[in-house]
């Protein structure tokens, strides 16, 4: 603690090499984007109207994120704990919730009363999900509520590796789909401007839903609750709050939220769901919390509805005008260039608090 | 002293368990890389290495069913000897290719293998395989460079490797003849998934349409797991391509289909894939944006034989095969077994011994083979499918609704399309 005001006194006394390269990363990085834009605006090979539908569609799947990155940062904010199973939690909801959707289509049901149905998946995929998030909790990381804090991101691991295997041999491991609803197919026209509607109704449902978290949160006494235990555990239970309970509450809400995910993302994009689709957005979605600043909500819907926007224009906007072959295989290189940046010039994410030694 | 009298003893022992085991490999193979020698009791083992899970498990079903179909068909039975057949998961993947190259290799039984399914795998399974000693014929393989020997050009042929598969020179070179002589376009899009079974196709797609005299607009690739192909799909349309050719796998390949038709730009581009997509579940996955999309892919055509078969595969499996490569595997599969057939020394016991080298020569020696693909024969880098096997189809309405296959529209050599029929 004793380096922070000695920066501040002269740059000449104190030159640091590190700080030297980081500032230069700073300035490089910061260029390369510039030009890169830059050069791809002014071709003007990309029209208006395709930078929007390209932002829409980020808005949309940012929203998923968002959705799922709550999860790790609800748990964080009370465990300081990763829990890596958390992409696991959103598959068991999405690829359980696909066979009640597709007999929803055979049966018609879907198209005849569309919001109910897709209300009822929602529903339904949030049971699934906080369930296995539950059982996750009481069964693997509850006994070592007070191991190092390796053992439980170990265990973590583990879980998310158990849990994919599992609904592998439940369901097996083909690639399935989600019913296209009538009602949402077609495009929305704007002046020129064509967005398909399932992309504005995906980000209404997530945005809702992360109202409703942040009524629970702010506004009741179990999200008072939260909060406490989340300051200090100790303090928290000589209030006379049931700890344990306060932690199931907000392993079921992460969980309930991770499956409404998945059924949302089933509406957005409705290939590939198989036991494995977890994976990929649970890391993006951590990449997200971390962005905003794990630990805080508002930071986690932020950083997911930015890596979603940033990934979408992204290799287009600064790959393409550095002239980078493949600039869409380098897509993760964007997200995850974004999360070094954000570190390198706030190290607590966008919104984060600075964490005091005990918390980090 | 008593150490020296233990280590005296150890080797003793050592040398007298050499004298004992090594006459008897010895004694009567004469094989360059040695024998297999079946007990009177003993099956003979043959293996698959095939992708049965993942989003390819339809690929690996469809050629395991045709190989057991082939079994089926001898009743189980070769030499006298049942027939076992024990398989690994190839997964579709290099990895996957290796791990289970390197199970199958470990029992000395194998004889041959029928595999893999995707080039990637092949890529990594051939040299442990090769330096096994055995032989690998594969249904599906399509990558160049798996039947090219000069390593300059990009080649990873072995000794033991062949395949029933058409090569992609010939698959990508009919695709570019179908879309600027046929379809009448002459932009073109690539786009592949960085597989080499993809990126082989593309380019030689790519080439062919340029010597043509189309042009390639973009070349592109996407990431295996990507399900977000809005951007790779604006940056096609801004290129101003009036076919975009994307021979890669599901789902991505449903990704890409279903969210062209939400892009701006794109409504009068023609999709074309190619067999790595040419399964049952694409146009169920990919919904109303799968109809009119051109799928090359591998085309039996209507004969006794053929109907024979899917006769059989309904009593032995059950239902219709899942893919296009069955009629492959089932040539491979009874490929092998008639060179084992023919290999294969019988003593008076029943003991079966059979030459490792003698069984490869069988195989690339194969002349006028005639088989459900056609008429198959090994060049010297096993290469043993014609290429007559190989048509254009496209997905109509119908496969949205549960037929399989896709009419075909186009067969190499004809001058004009044929209207697709319900």
């Amino acid at each position: 603690m004793a380096s922070v005001p000695v920066t501040r006194r002269g740059r000449f006394q104190d030159f640091s090499w590190v700080d030297f390269i980081i500032n230069a990363l700073r300035v490089i990085i910061i260029l390369l984007v510039i030009v890169g834009s830059a050069n791809t605006l002014l071709s003007g090979r990309f029209t208006f109207e395709q930078w929007v539908s390209l932002f829409v569609a980020g808005l949309a799947q940012g929203s998923i994120y968002a959705l799922i990155a709550l999860g790790y940062t609800l748990v964080y904010g009370i465990l300081l704990m990763i829990n890596f199973a958390h992409g696991e939690v959103f598959m068991s909801g999405a690829l359980t919730t696909v066979f009640l959707a597709q007999a929803f289509a055979r049966s018609g049901f879907l198209d005849a009363q569309p919001l109910l149905a897709i209300i009822i998946l929602i529903i339904f995929a949030g049971l699934v999900s906080m369930s296995v998030a539950l059982l996750l909790e009481r069964l693997a990381y509850r006994p070592l509520r007070g191991a190092p804090r390796l053992v439980p991101l170990i265990t973590a691991i583990g879980a998310s590796f158990f849990l994919q295997y599992t609904f592998r041999g439940l369901f097996g491991s083909q690639f399935r789909s989600y019913p296209a609803v009538q009602a949402l197919t077609g495009s929305l026209e704007i002046g020129s401007i064509s967005i398909p509607i399932v992309q504005p109704v995906v980000f209404i449902a997530a945005l809702l839903l992360m109202a409703g978290l942040y009524w629970l949160v702010e506004r009741t006494k179990l999200g008072k609750a939260m909060r406490a235990v989340s300051e200090n555990k100790e303090v928290s239970r000589l209030m006379g709050i049931d700890i344990d309970q306060i932690i199931m509450f907000t392993f079921a809400i992460g969980g309930a939220l991770a499956g409404a995910a998945g059924v949302i993302n089933g509406l957005f994009r409705p290939q590939g769901v198989n036991f494995f689709m977890g994976f990929v957005p649970g890391i993006k979605a951590f990449t997200a919390a971390v962005l905003g600043g794990i630990g805080n909500i508002r930071g986690a819907m932020l950083g997911g509805l930015f890596l979603g926007v940033i990934e979408a224009v992204g290799p287009n906007l600064v790959f393409n005008g550095l002239g980078i072959p493949g600039s869409n295989q380098l897509k993760d290189v964007i997200a995850f260039t974004m999360l070094v940046l954000v570190l390198i010039f706030r190290p607590q994410g966008l919104l984060g608090e600075r964490l005091t030694e005990k918390k980090a | 002293m008593k150490r020296l009298l233990v280590v005296l003893f150890v080797l003793a022992i050592v040398a007298v368990l050499g004298v004992a085991v090594m006459p008897v490999a010895a004694q009567d193979c004469t094989d360059a890389i040695g024998c297999v020698e079946i007990g009177p009791d003993d099956p003979i083992t043959i293996a698959y290495m095939l992708t049965i899970s993942g989003g390819t498990a339809s690929l690996g079903e469809d050629s395991l069913g045709a190989i057991e179909v082939a079994i089926d068909d001898r009743g189980g039975e070769l030499l006298g000897h049942d027939i076992e057949l024990i398989g690994e998961d190839s997964l579709c993947s290099a990895e996957g290719g290796q791990a289970a190259g390197q199970r199958i290799a470990a029992n000395p039984q194998v004889l041959g293998i029928i595999g893999s399914n995707c080039s990637s795998e092949a890529v990594a399974a051939l040299p442990i395989i090769s330096e096994a000693g055995m032989l690998m014929i594969s249904p599906s393989n399509t990558a160049p460079r798996l039947t090219e020997a000069d390593a300059d050009k990009g080649g990873v042929w072995q000794p033991g490797y062949y395949r029933t598969a058409h090569n992609d020179l010939f698959q990508g070179a009919i695709a570019a003849e179908f879309a600027y002589n046929i379809l009448g376009k002459t932009k073109l899009a690539t786009v592949h998934d960085g597989s080499p079974y993809a990126e082989s196709l593309q380019a030689v797609m790519a080439d062919t349409f340029t010597e043509l005299g189309g042009e390639v607009v973009f070349q592109g690739a996407v990431n295996v797991g990507d399900t977000d192909m809005s951007a790779i799909l604006t940056e096609i349309a801004a290129s101003g391509a009036d076919i975009i050719y994307y021979p890669y796998f599901e789902p991505e390949s449903d990704f890409f289909t279903a969210q062209s038709a939400d892009t701006p730009g794109l409504e009068d581009v023609a999709l074309m894939s190619a067999d790595g997509t040419f399964v049952d579940t694409f146009p169920e996955n990919t919904g109303p944006a799968a109809v009119g999309v051109f799928l090359s892919g591998p085309y039996v055509a209507e004969s006794e034989t053929y109907d024979t078969f899917l006769q059989r595969w309904d009593e032995v499996i059950g239902g219709v095969p899942p893919s296009g490569f069955h009629a492959h595997a089932f040539d491979a599969t009874n490929i092998l077994l008639n060179a084992i057939e023919q290999v294969g020394v019988v003593a008076d016991d029943g003991t079966i011994s059979i030459g490792r080298q003698a069984l490869r020569d069988a195989i690339s020696d194969l002349t006028d083979y005639a088989g459900l693909t056609g008429t198959l024969t090994c060049n010297e880098t096993g290469d043993c499918a014609t290429g007559e096997a190989l048509a254009v189809f496209e997905v109509t309405q119908a496969e949205l609704d549960g037929n399989w296959p896709p009419p075909v529209v186009w067969l190499p050599g004809m001058t004009e399309m044929m209207a697709p029929e319900g």
